[in-house]
């Protein structure tokens, strides 16, 4: 019978994204948005029904190829899809024409594609050889961008309708979970999980499969099965990528977790910086819950399980199990000493299941592809592929998704594309606030647990930023204290007094008024805060201290001597116009936020020193390279 | 296995072996081994909380090895533990200097180190004022206090720095039953009971709480949250409350 459901879904699913007439698709996840792809979208909708076409105008979520929104992507009726990259709203008009009579004119789409394929892999469509590709248009996936990622959690993330369950389900969703309600053996869900080494993609990595057999074993009736999406590192936005595009296949993952320990009741905790994936994944609960694949006797089955979602409200730290639990009790989010580990007494005293988005995102993959092809993928000790929301001076922004261990450079050359700012890469930030920098003669390391851990940083949740020879380390380190210790909830004494006077020794390198021995204390520091604090975060806070220490100790004592040789740092900076490479175009004058650049035009300009705030723009803007730090 | 078929296990702190049950702590073992480490936010009344970071110890040989504090510190089978070395004197004479750069906490801080035989030097000072009462560490013995007591008239409010213990919106706390628990388990005195005219007043808090007067001789008898008695004698000072049960009024 659940069976039947879900056919007849997948058939509703098919005939929408594969209809007779044809689908137009707009990226409008919050990537998106920001671009400006709502307007986009409006200006589809007018025109279709001012022309009266016979279009399907679909909202999708996030491609992934952020730096590229808005996104719209073109399928007419046999394929193949096309796919336009920084559409403007002008740009509408061209591109409808196109849809209707596969005439591109001036338009430069960025790629087609000749197949679709379901979570195991499985051929969902394919317009095979003809007809043939837009003339000089490539295969999407040839790309660079998209050439070296391996997309399996992100396969259906802007393809599909996110508030559509049966778009999903048309791409192979919710048939792991009917697989495993008709096989009725959570020991074989956990075992599948276990034998594909998925390890928790949060951050701590710890083992999914085991965590789960703890959670089943642990003593109690009531368990709860937790989802935590309070993902905080700034720049990351993998799970928020996920939730806004597929919200089904998060929810798909969390129910089985759920079977697999033994779970009847769970809630998803998002953070409420994120409203459009607290609204898209209530969206899925509800229609989970009208389809059977929530509640009572799911599917059929005997086994009941429902969630609820809960949202977050502006504390980096509850992103820490114990602390978001305490947030959930209604408490302040202030984390617990373990142990007790929340798989044996969580929320409420009960044995506790609590798993990142991501994590559980890969589950129904797993169980479609199965453990031995995930285990394929990745290495050893990290096996599977690991999204990466990559970021920063890099020129191809956006979500990746690779193999685990896969190169820095691989990431942030071969996909990322170089760096979009300054000469070069200096280095890589990973983990977040939680991590550290590599340098640029570290990049050919590969990515994955233990060979991060072993440089000093970590993979964290799988924030990257790319960071050119404009970044000034100092800079960098006082940057995530800042933000580490606003979050901190001050608990425990190392965390809260440590990071303060940590920063505090970074606020007076930053100008120049630090000595040699606060130097030393700081790196003693430390190391002190990452060993006696009682939480996660308090223990990783000092990682980018430690790394700049580490990798880049001559930048920071350069700041000893009252020299910032990145040109960041205001007190310690000067930029000055080199005479001979200045051809007076004016555009650092015009630029200029306090119009402290004076010329004539074709005539070399001069910056007065005593207005300049030291931003840098007018170095940015420079088409000679004539802005210098003096 | 020990008498009643619980299992005993065995740890070696300080180079002595304890023995006893699982479920106790590194502190509660040492302590019954006579080894006194110094703690702020523990109390054996409130249960561990782990948030000083004041009872460090060295870990040698366990599940985790490293420093760790011993108030949250569950022993386990074969566990080596040291409570006096260079590395944990180190740490907790980090936790201590930042202690005492909090704003109006050098002289308490400075006064239990010399209890404790613990020798720093005060090398920061935190510019600016903190929230809550002066000389205040954050160990959180009040709050918990007075949460065990049920009148949950204070909490921790702000995050960081601006962390402070303070009645809801710093306002005098209206269920603040006067039981000076707050003030007995207060390691530092910032927060203090005082008598007064007409009962007791936390000054801490701002809390003034007016004492129900003794049925019998009229004087201050105690907070009336206290005082509800069965018999509908109506309140009595503890003098007149001994002689009623003596003389069967």
């Amino acid at each position: 019978m659940s069976a039947e459901i879900l056919e007849r879904l997948a058939v509703e699913g098919r005939r929408r994204l594969y209809p007779f007439r044809p689908r137009v698709t707009v990226g409008l996840a919050t990537c998106g948005r920001a671009a400006g792809a709502e307007e986009v979208y409006r200006r589809a909708e007018s025109e279709i029904a001012v022309r009266g076409l016979d279009v399907s105008l679909v909202p999708v979520g996030c491609l992934g190829w952020c730096a590229r929104e808005p996104l719209v992507e073109v399928w007419r009726p046999g394929g193949p899809r096309v796919t336009f990259g920084r559409v403007r709203p002008e740009q509408v008009a061209e591109i409808l024409h196109y849809t209707a009579t596969g005439e591109l004119g001036e338009l430069r789409p960025l790629g087609h594609t000749r197949a679709d394929r379901d979570l195991a892999g499985a051929e969902l469509w394919g317009c095979g050889e003809l007809p043939g590709p837009p003339a000089g248009v490539a295969p999407l996936d040839e790309l660079p961008f998209f050439r070296s990622q391996v997309r399996l959690v992100m396969r259906h993330c802007g393809l599909i309708d996110p508030e559509d369950l049966a778009e999903y389900v048309a791409c192979g969703g919710y048939r792991a979970l009917e697989r495993a309600l008709r096989e009725g053996r959570p020991e074989n869900v956990i075992g599948e999980v276990e034998r594909a080494g998925l390890r928790g993609r949060g951050g701590a990595g710890f083992p999914t499969g085991r965590k789960w057999r703890l959670v089943r074993a642990a003593a109690g009736e009531e368990k709860y099965l937790i989802v935590n999406g309070d993902e905080g590192d700034p720049g990351a936005y993998m799970d928020r990528g996920l939730l806004e595009s597929n919200p089904h296949l998060v929810l798909e993952g969390a129910i089985l977790a759920a079977f697999a320990v033994g779970a009847r009741q769970g809630l998803a905790y998002i953070r409420a910086e994120y409203p459009l994936a607290v609204e898209r994944l209530g969206r899925a609960v509800e229609q989970a819950r009208e389809f059977g694949l929530l509640g009572e006797r799911i599917l059929g089955s005997n086994f009941s399980f429902d969630l609820e979602v809960v949202r977050g409200a502006g504390a980096f730290v509850c992103g820490e199990e114990t602390a978001l639990m305490a947030a959930v009790e209604g408490g302040p989010g202030e984390p617990r000493f373990r142990p007790p580990y929340p798989a044996e007494r969580g929320l409420w005293g009960r044995p506790t299941c609590i798993n990142n988005v991501e994590t559980l995102a890969n589950v129904p993959v797993i169980l479609n592809i199965g453990a031995e092809a995930y285990a394929r993928l990745g290495t050893p000790g990290s096996r599977g592929t690991k999204i990466f929301s990559l970021v920063g001076d890099v020129v191809n922004g956006g979500l990746v998704e690779v193999p685990m261990g896969t190169t820095l450079q691989e990431i942030l050359c071969g996909i990322g594309g170089g760096p979009s700012r300054g000469t070069r890469f200096k280095a890589v930030q990973t983990g977040g606030p939680s991590g550290g920098c590599l340098p640029a003669e570290l990049f050919d390391l590969p990515v994955d647990y233990e060979g991060l851990a072993e440089v000093g940083t970590i993979m964290g949740s799988g924030g990257l930023v790319a960071l050119s020879d404009r970044t000034c380390m100092v800079d960098l380190a006082r940057y995530f204290l800042y933000f580490t210790t606003a979050e901190s909830c001050g608990k425990c004494t190392p965390c809260r007094e440590g990071l303060h006077q940590m920063l505090a020794v970074l606020e007076r390198l930053r100008e120049g008024r630090a000595a040699a021995d606060e130097l030393e204390w700081l790196a003693g520091a430390a190391e002190m805060v990452a060993a006696v604090s009682l939480c996660g975060l308090g223990q990783t806070a000092p990682n980018p201290v430690l790394t700049a220490l580490r990798y880049f100790g001559e930048e920071v004592r350069a700041h000893l001597e009252g020299r910032c040789p990145a040109g960041v740092c205001p007190a310690l900076t000067r930029f000055v116009i080199d005479a001979g490479s200045c051809d007076g175009c004016g555009r650092c004058r015009v630029e200029c936020p306090v119009e402290a650049i004076e010329g004539a035009a074709k005539e070399a300009h001069a910056i007065v020193q005593e207005r300049c705030l030291r931003c840098g723009l007018c170095r940015e803007v420079c088409p000679t390279g004539a802005v210098v730090v003096a | 296995m020990g008498g009643n078929g619980v299992r005993k296990l065995t740890v070696e702190i300080d180079r002595r072996k304890w023995s006893g049950s699982p479920g106790a702590t590194v502190l509660e073992a040492a302590a019954e081994l006579g080894i006194t480490i110094p703690t702020l936010c523990h109390h054996p009344g409130l249960g561990p909380y782990g948030a000083c970071r004041l009872c460090l110890v060295e870990v040698r040989a366990g599940p985790k090895t490293g420093l760790a504090a011993s108030c949250t510190l569950p022993v386990e089978e074969g566990m080596v533990v040291a409570t006096d070395t260079e590395v944990v004197r180190r740490a907790r004479k980090f936790v201590l200097e930042l202690l005492a750069a909090r704003p109006g906490c050098r002289e308490v801080v400075a006064r239990l180190a010399a209890e404790w035989g613990m020798d720093f030097e005060g090398r920061f000072a935190r510019n600016g004022t903190a929230s809550g009462p002066a000389g205040c560490v954050l160990c959180g013995r009040c709050v918990r206090a007075c949460a065990r007591v049920g009148a949950h008239a204070i909490a921790f409010a702000g995050r960081g720095v601006g962390r402070h213990v303070t009645p809801p919106f710093g306002r005098p706390p209206e269920s603040c039953a006067g039981c000076g628990a707050c003030a007995f388990v207060c390691p530092t005195g910032a927060a203090a009971l005082k008598l007064t005219a007409a009962g007791v007043a936390l000054p801490a808090w701002q809390a003034e709480v007016e004492w129900v007067r003794c049925a019998a001789c009229g004087a201050p008898a105690g907070p009336p949250a206290a005082l509800e008695l069965p018999h509908g004698r109506g309140a009595l000072c503890s003098r007149c409350r001994r002689r009623a049960s003596i003389e069967g009024i």
